[in-house]
């Protein structure tokens, strides 16, 4: 008899590898956290769940492809390049600018196409969900069919071929822990973009006029601004960080780059969004560092194969006791 | 507002570059330029149920698909199923290629006998085939059918084509208990998992004098059940402390890769498909493995070579496959402007054998039938005879090198 699954309680391997298994999680986090951004900032102000976002990711991860390979000249092969340092940054820097381009350009053509023309007609929020679980499904289908036949190369049944540009290699060993570079090029690139976007939303004009509509669209428009240019915006800014983060997930893994590889991540990172409370920034981007780190450890402790189990345990078990999230709802409430 | 936005959105871009020029500053000098790799996939040595290498019979001359020539017959086709999309979709194209050189040899020799291939996509995916596997029965000129390519579909649809008598010659579903299920249609073209897991196992054991292994499953039907084979023949090789089952789908595999680490074995058998085995291989190289990846025919895949890279070199992969020999690799070659795949030699094979009782006259589904329950000849891969369950009577595993 073969079990289709065994499950053990290895708290031990968790001591003993806690802080290594920290730092990866906090990896994973970072990564979780930018695309979750993407869900909390449509909740807030369109109260949508925009379940195409993760396609918006993985077109994202073709852009930061497309950058390195056609602008920037580089062919698949089978060791990492090792450029240097001050060229590999340029190149990545390209690649990420690349990568936000194609992710922000989507996410706004997204909200045009699919979701303005409900907009103008009143329809219920069940369309627009059923809408956004459509393009979904079309995004993945036109890069698996319709893509290879633009660009060729692109898209289709496999993975691309990777283009390895940072060779994984441990940089220092902190508390035994060994912290390699990827790991610090992630965890670097997604705290300044945390900062940046909570600066964003919080002490800018605009920021503030997301808040606004988020809080009440119609007194929103009475006082002056405009919803649409505020919605516009707010897809802009999920579309870009999801592009950054697509571009800092091919670096630690660059075989992902495949029609799929955006659904799986797209859940947990909604997962972590509501974990961290939905409409709310920064419980988007707490939410997702927690459950990259609680996966790692229940990875650790119950198995390989039980880390999405772990992943969406862990969201109902808080949702069971702190419904709102761990940092509430606070997008649309006012703030002094 | 406009304004705001683009000046906030070229913030967040140059941020990001500081950042990674921050963070990138403690890398060492520059290396060489990186070269364009030339893995490829080459056979090694056959080895038999105990791990000892066997040397392939050369003499005789496999089954032509051509025939005399002469051949009449009413319009029949013969159908295939399997992964035609999808991760997977490598080894359900190289099987329909097989198959298809096989019938276009055969109909350009034979006019008065004109066979139709009639394809369909599974996915790999028992859910779909269930699905298609009444679209096949239901066609009166299928009359044999090449599939399907994975076990789990295999597993599930069996009894549609037990209860409607075609025959279902698999290329490549190597589940041991697929043949377990008193299904009288079912032949199984190639070793199963009964016989390519413990010859792996032993050949790691015995041959390899491997005193510790990692037995690493993708929780897929043909991962498991590949992985308890080997598990069970390695005994106490297999190291207890890392029996890993990780997920098909998975692209992180950093607590396997930790969990390898701590426990230093000699080799690493991972028995999956190679959509996984590709990052497995590459996060087990770069996290500082140093011993010998090993898996079977589920990575036996030029894509396994390509999406892995450099991280593939060393890595033996086990296949009840045949490597593609002689005129037959030429002509795939020239038709498909590829090279012959994991399972496109058992496809042709396949093929060949129920083209030629079509030839001699097995034009009905229990004629064919009959006719491959009876059969015994040679063909590109190995001699084709079954036992009454459906297994072949000889079996041998080969072993390939990437390199």
């Amino acid at each position: 008899m073969i079990l289709a699954a065994n499950i053990n309680f290895n708290v031990g391997a968790l001591v003993d590898s806690f802080w290594q298994l920290t730092i990866d999680g906090l990896s994973w986090g970072a990564i979780y956290a930018l695309v979750a951004v993407g869900y909390t900032l449509v909740f807030g102000v369109l109260r949508l769940i925009n379940f195409a976002h993760s396609e918006i990711f993985m077109l994202g991860m073709f852009g930061a492809y497309f950058a390195l390979d056609i602008v920037l000249g580089f062919t698949p092969s089978g060791n990492a390049y090792n450029k240097g340092v001050v060229l590999t940054i340029v190149y990545l820097g390209v690649a990420m600018l690349f990568a936000m381009l194609v992710s922000g350009g989507a996410a706004v053509g997204l909200e045009f196409i699919a979701y303005r023309p409900l907009r103008k007609r009143n329809a219920r929020s069940l369309t627009f969900l059923i809408t956004a679980i459509g393009m979904s499904f079309v995004l993945q289908q036109f890069v698996l069919f319709i893509l290879p036949k633009l660009i060729p190369g692109y898209g289709g049944p496999n993975a691309q071929q990777p283009m390895v540009l940072v060779q994984p290699k441990t940089q220092f060993t902190f508390l035994g822990v060994a912290i390699s570079n990827v790991t610090l090029v992630i965890i670097g690139a997604a705290l300044v973009l945390a900062v940046l976007t909570d600066v964003a939303i919080n002490r800018t004009k605009f920021g503030r006029g997301i808040r606004a509509v988020a809080q009440d669209p119609t007194t929103a428009t009475l006082m002056g601004v405009s919803r649409e240019r505020i919605i516009m915006t707010t897809f802009l800014i999920g579309g870009v960080l999801a592009g950054a983060a697509a571009l800092l997930y091919t670096l630690k893994v660059p075989q992902g780059i495949i029609y799929s590889g955006g659904f799986l991540l797209g859940i947990k990172a909604f997962s972590a969004a509501v974990l961290g409370g939905i409409g709310n920034l920064r419980g988007a981007l707490l939410g997702g560092l927690i459950l990259g780190i609680m996966e790692n450890y229940g990875q650790a402790v119950f198995g390989t194969q039980w880390r999405d189990v772990v992943a969406f345990a862990l969201l109902v078990l808080v949702l069971l006791v702190r419904p709102t999230g761990i940092l509430g709802e606070s997008l649309g409430k006012a703030r002094a | 507002m406009r304004g705001r936005v683009a000046r906030n959105a070229f913030a967040l871009g140059g941020a990001g570059l500081i950042v990674l020029a921050l963070a990138g500053c403690s890398q060492g000098a520059p290396e060489q330029q990186a070269e364009q790799s030339n893995l490829k996939i080459v056979e090694k040595v056959q080895i038999d149920e105990n791990g000892a290498e066997v040397k392939a019979d050369q003499s005789v001359t496999p089954a032509d698909p051509a025939g005399n020539g002469k051949a009449t017959c009413p319009p029949v086709s013969i159908a295939m199923a399997g992964a035609l999309n999808g991760p997977d979709a490598a080894l359900g194209i190289n099987i329909k290629n097989g198959v298809q050189l096989a019938i276009d040899k055969h109909n350009a020799a034979n006019p008065g006998c004109q066979v139709q291939l009639k394809p369909f996509d599974t996915e790999g995916d028992p859910q779909k085939a269930t699905a298609i596997a009444p679209q096949i029965v239901d066609d009166q000129y299928t009359i044999g059918l090449v599939g399907p390519a994975f076990s789990g579909e295999t597993k599930a649809t069996g009894g549609v084509f037990d209860q409607a008598g075609l025959v279902a010659a698999t290329a490549s579903a190597t589940n041991v208990t697929l043949s377990e299920n008193g299904w009288k249609t079912f032949f199984r073209g190639l070793a199963n998992d009964g016989v390519q897991g413990p010859s792996v196992a032993n050949y790691l054991k015995n041959t390899l004098s491997n005193k510790k292994v990692c037995v690493v499953d993708d929780s897929t039907d043909y991962g498991l059940g590949l992985a308890q084979a080997v598990r069970d023949t390695l005994g106490p090789v297999a190291d207890a402390a890392c029996n890993i089952s990780v997920k098909k789908g998975d692209k992180d595999f950093s607590a396997a890769v930790t969990q390898v680490k701590g426990a230093g074995p000699d080799s690493v058998f991972y028995s999956g498909y190679y959509s996984e085995a590709a990052p497995f291989v590459q996060q087990l190289r770069d996290g500082g493995f140093e011993g010998k990846f090993v898996s079977a025919d589920g990575t036996k895949d030029p894509e396994f070579v390509k999406q892995a890279g450099e991280s593939s070199k060393g890595a033996l992969l086990a296949c009840p496959c045949g490597p593609a020999t002689g005129s037959f690799a030429d002509e795939y070659t020239k038709k498909f402007n590829q090279e012959p795949g994991t399972y496109s030699t058992e496809g042709y094979d396949l093929g060949t054998i129920m083209l030629k009782g079509i030839d001699g006259g097995a034009i009905t589904r229990p004629a064919l039938l009959d006719f491959v329950r009876n059969y015994n000849g040679q063909g590109v891969g190995r001699k084709y005879q079954w036992t009454p369950t459906g297994e072949l009577t000889t079996t041998l595993i080969w072993m390939y090198d990437v390199q």
